[in-house]
């Protein structure tokens, strides 16, 4: 009895023994180290002294997400390859250090951190969802580096330490409005899942339609990973809408065209623009139920053009020839190009002279030509409105005229007004 | 008139999916208690079988009705391992059930990501399930009306299997009084194992028929099990008609909700319905009378 009860006593003791001692030594590390954390916040720690450079590739290896993220990982690793073989940056061979954000923003922005401050990184690559851009956001504000991101997204942001190399919405949702409008459509029905992007892209698609005098039929969203769509699709098909804009996310959009398939729907009757469905995911739908409709994108790996031939062959070379390539793989395999550009137009790997030479900054990408805008960290792209063939590839059959200039808050269009507030 | 009846056509099919996905767990968890949160997997691996077949067997018709077989060896195989090696070891310990079956859920969807990849692959649906049939104005699509069917197909034989033969009458004893059961010369561990087997197989064939309307990935069956455990629940356990009258219960409910507002809304409303529905009936909308004390 007494033994248990002696020791018991001792351990909180021992403890908390420990708890003074730990504490007084993070302080008095603190003290010492107080007088120059300002300059650890924009003095980062990268070595720029070997003959290596270290850079992060971020994405989710598992979970939900792993689907979609393991092809940009994939992507980010060919450029670097690519990049090493012609000799680097600076004269330097790029080093990738991996780590797996898990599907989980709080995972991101742990691991965003680790890159950063213990690899001491000099950029870091990828993300996918908003919800990861975003939960990042502050940390490579906080710590002043750089993250490139690779995808399409809902606009209304634009950060001096992040480069988006993805579409803003001036440049796939306002276009895939353009097309719509220039072929005729007087009526527009809205599918999306419950979240921030198709929520942000159907506000803009609504004010787009009250000014060019589209009418909405409805709007309607359903659960992230909703696989049952007789309602919505009895919806669409009594609501007489002459196309359908489809922000669905995931698996929900193969139950999703089974319905609209089987209730008779055409791409004819009533075609429907999806701005989430990529060349990856045509096979999972089913390319038998989805054959005819028309996607929104910036990249087809069918693009005619010897940059990217060239990108398909490599790609396909070195992960496998039954793997598309697709926009969000071709944006984050230029994003790397883009940033050697302009570490070498800085000839510098800091935070800042990055920031201050990137304007301007240009590359020949599989898609045409990128040039980053230096006051708003996006790229200019061309915007593609492209057909699903049998084959499950989709061939462009509207683009515009040239690279659009980003204008991720939609200033330059008055229809636009008071949606960024 | 026509929207009248398309939401009745959806209602109905709705609740026969509900049914078939809920149909297995009622035996797992109505008859027997046991929480198993592996059951959606075992609707995945019902899926993947389908997939599997059809990468041999070419016809897409007939390839599906022998993956309806298939899926469910597969499902009860499943099913029986699982009871052999984990679940019999913890039947007083329901909690601990729980825990442990999720994980193996986890561990099947990461399989099935190792072995099939994480898109979803494409199951073609045979050409006599493609379009739908008009139905005074609403049309409803072939594939929905062989779910139906099927669900319809699997309760009869489910409930003639209990009813009539000797292994059911075995089912039923033991769930009603166990103790008693065994003092009769039932074997409780024949029995549990040919139940659990049963309910598992079950969910197999509800793979199977799912392909048919979604996609076939590792997280499918994630999606369907919390509704399947919802019908269980609310429908009451251990009877096969709380089930049955459950699912269309809430497949009508929801199609209507849903028309007259959205997806997620929908959603919330019928959660709210079925708290109700708890707080008034917490065995749900029937119960088994039985004459074992606990």
């Amino acid at each position: 009895m007494r033994l248990p009860q002696r020791s018991s006593l001792k351990r909180p003791a021992l403890a908390a023994g420990s708890v003074v001692v730990a504490t007084s030594l993070l302080l008095s590390g603190c003290g010492s180290k107080a007088s120059n954390t300002e300059a650890a916040n924009t003095q980062s720690c990268v070595d720029t002294s070997g003959p290596t450079i270290k850079v992060g590739s971020l994405n989710s290896l598992s979970g939900t997400m792993a689907i979609s993220e393991v092809t940009v990982r994939d992507a980010i690793a060919l450029a670097v390859e690519q990049i090493n073989a012609q000799g680097g940056v600076l004269g330097k061979q790029i080093q990738v250090i991996g780590e797996d954000g898990a599907s989980e923003p709080t995972v991101f922005a742990e691991k965003a951190q680790k890159l950063i401050s213990s690899d001491c990184v000099a950029a870091v690559f990828g993300g996918w969802t908003s919800s990861s851009r975003k939960a990042m956001l502050p940390v490579f504000e906080g710590a002043n580096s750089l993250l490139y991101y690779p995808v399409q997204y809902e606009g209304l942001e634009s950060s001096k330490n992040i480069f988006y190399t993805g579409a803003t919405t001036n440049q796939q949702i306002v276009p895939a409005l353009d097309y719509l409008k220039e072929k005729g459509i007087k009526s527009l029905y809205l599918v999306g899942s419950d979240y921030v992007f198709p929520q942000t892209a159907n506000r803009i698609i609504k004010a787009y339609a009250a000014a060019n005098g589209i009418e909405i039929k409805g709007e309607d969203y359903t659960p992230l990973g909703s696989t049952d769509f007789s309602t919505i699709v009895s919806k669409v098909r009594t609501s007489g809408a002459n196309a359908v804009f489809n922000t669905l996310n995931g698996d929900s959009n193969v139950a999703f065209f089974r319905e609209y398939k089987n209730v008779g729907l055409t791409p004819q009757a009533m075609p429907v623009v999806s701005v989430s469905i990529a060349e990856e995911e045509v096979g999972g739908i089913g390319v038998q139920n989805i054959e005819g409709q028309l996607t929104a994108w910036n990249y087809y790996q069918t693009l005619d053009n010897p940059v990217n031939k060239a990108f398909v062959k490599a790609y396909k070379n070195k992960y496998g020839a039954n793997k598309p390539t697709s926009d969000p793989m071709e944006a984050a395999y230029v994003s790397v190009y883009l940033w050697k550009n302009t570490v070498e137009k800085a000839k510098s790997f800091a935070v800042k002279d990055i920031q201050d030479n990137c304007a301007g900054v240009s590359f020949d990408a599989p898609e045409g030509k990128v040039t980053i805008n230096g006051d708003n960290h996006h790229i200019t792209k061309t915007a593609r409105i492209g057909e699903i063939h049998p084959d499950g590839l989709i061939y462009t059959i509207w683009s515009s005229p040239g690279p659009i200039q980003p204008d991720p808050y939609l200033k330059s269009y008055p229809w636009a007004a008071g949606l960024s507030g | 008139m026509d929207v009248l009846i398309g939401q009745l056509a959806t209602g109905l099919s709705l609740g026969s999916i509900l049914l078939l996905a809920a149909l297995g767990l009622s035996l797992t968890f109505g008859q027997m208690g046991v929480i198993n949160m592996a059951h959606g997997e075992f609707i995945m691996a019902g899926c993947y079988t389908t997939y599997v077949v059809q990468q041999i067997v070419s016809s897409a018709g007939v390839s599906l009705l022998i993956s309806l077989v298939i899926g469910f060896v597969v499902g009860g195989a499943m099913g029986a391992l699982l009871e052999v090696t984990l679940i019999q070891r913890m039947y007083d310990r329901p909690l601990d059930t729980l825990l442990v079956t999720f994980g193996v859920g986890l561990i099947l969807q990461q399989i099935a990501r190792d072995i099939f990849g994480a898109p979803a692959v494409n199951v073609v649906a045979p050409s006599w399930l493609a379009g739908g049939v008009e139905i005074l104005g609403a049309v409803v699509p072939k594939t929905r009306i062989f779910i139906l069917v099927l669900a319809i197909a699997c309760v009869a034989a489910l409930a003639v299997a209990l009813k009539a033969s000797p292994m059911g009458r075995r089912i039923r004893a033991v769930v009603q009084n166990r103790d008693l059961a065994e003092t009769s010369g039932i074997s409780s561990r024949k029995t549990d194992i040919t139940t659990f087997v049963i309910g598992s197989g079950l969910a197999g064939i509800a793979g199977v028929a799912l392909t048919l309307i979604g996609s076939t990935s590792p997280t499918i069956g994630q999606s369907y099990l919390i509704d399947a455990f919802l019908v269980v629940v609310v429908g009451g356990l251990g009877q096969i008609k709380g089930t049955v009258i459950a699912a269309f219960t809430l497949g009508f409910l929801n199609s209507f909700i849903e028309y007259n507002t959205t997806a997620s809304l929908a959603k919330v409303i019928v959660f709210v319905i079925i708290v109700i529905v708890l707080q008034v009936r917490p065995q749900g909308l029937f119960t088994v009378r039985t004459r074992s004390l606990v």
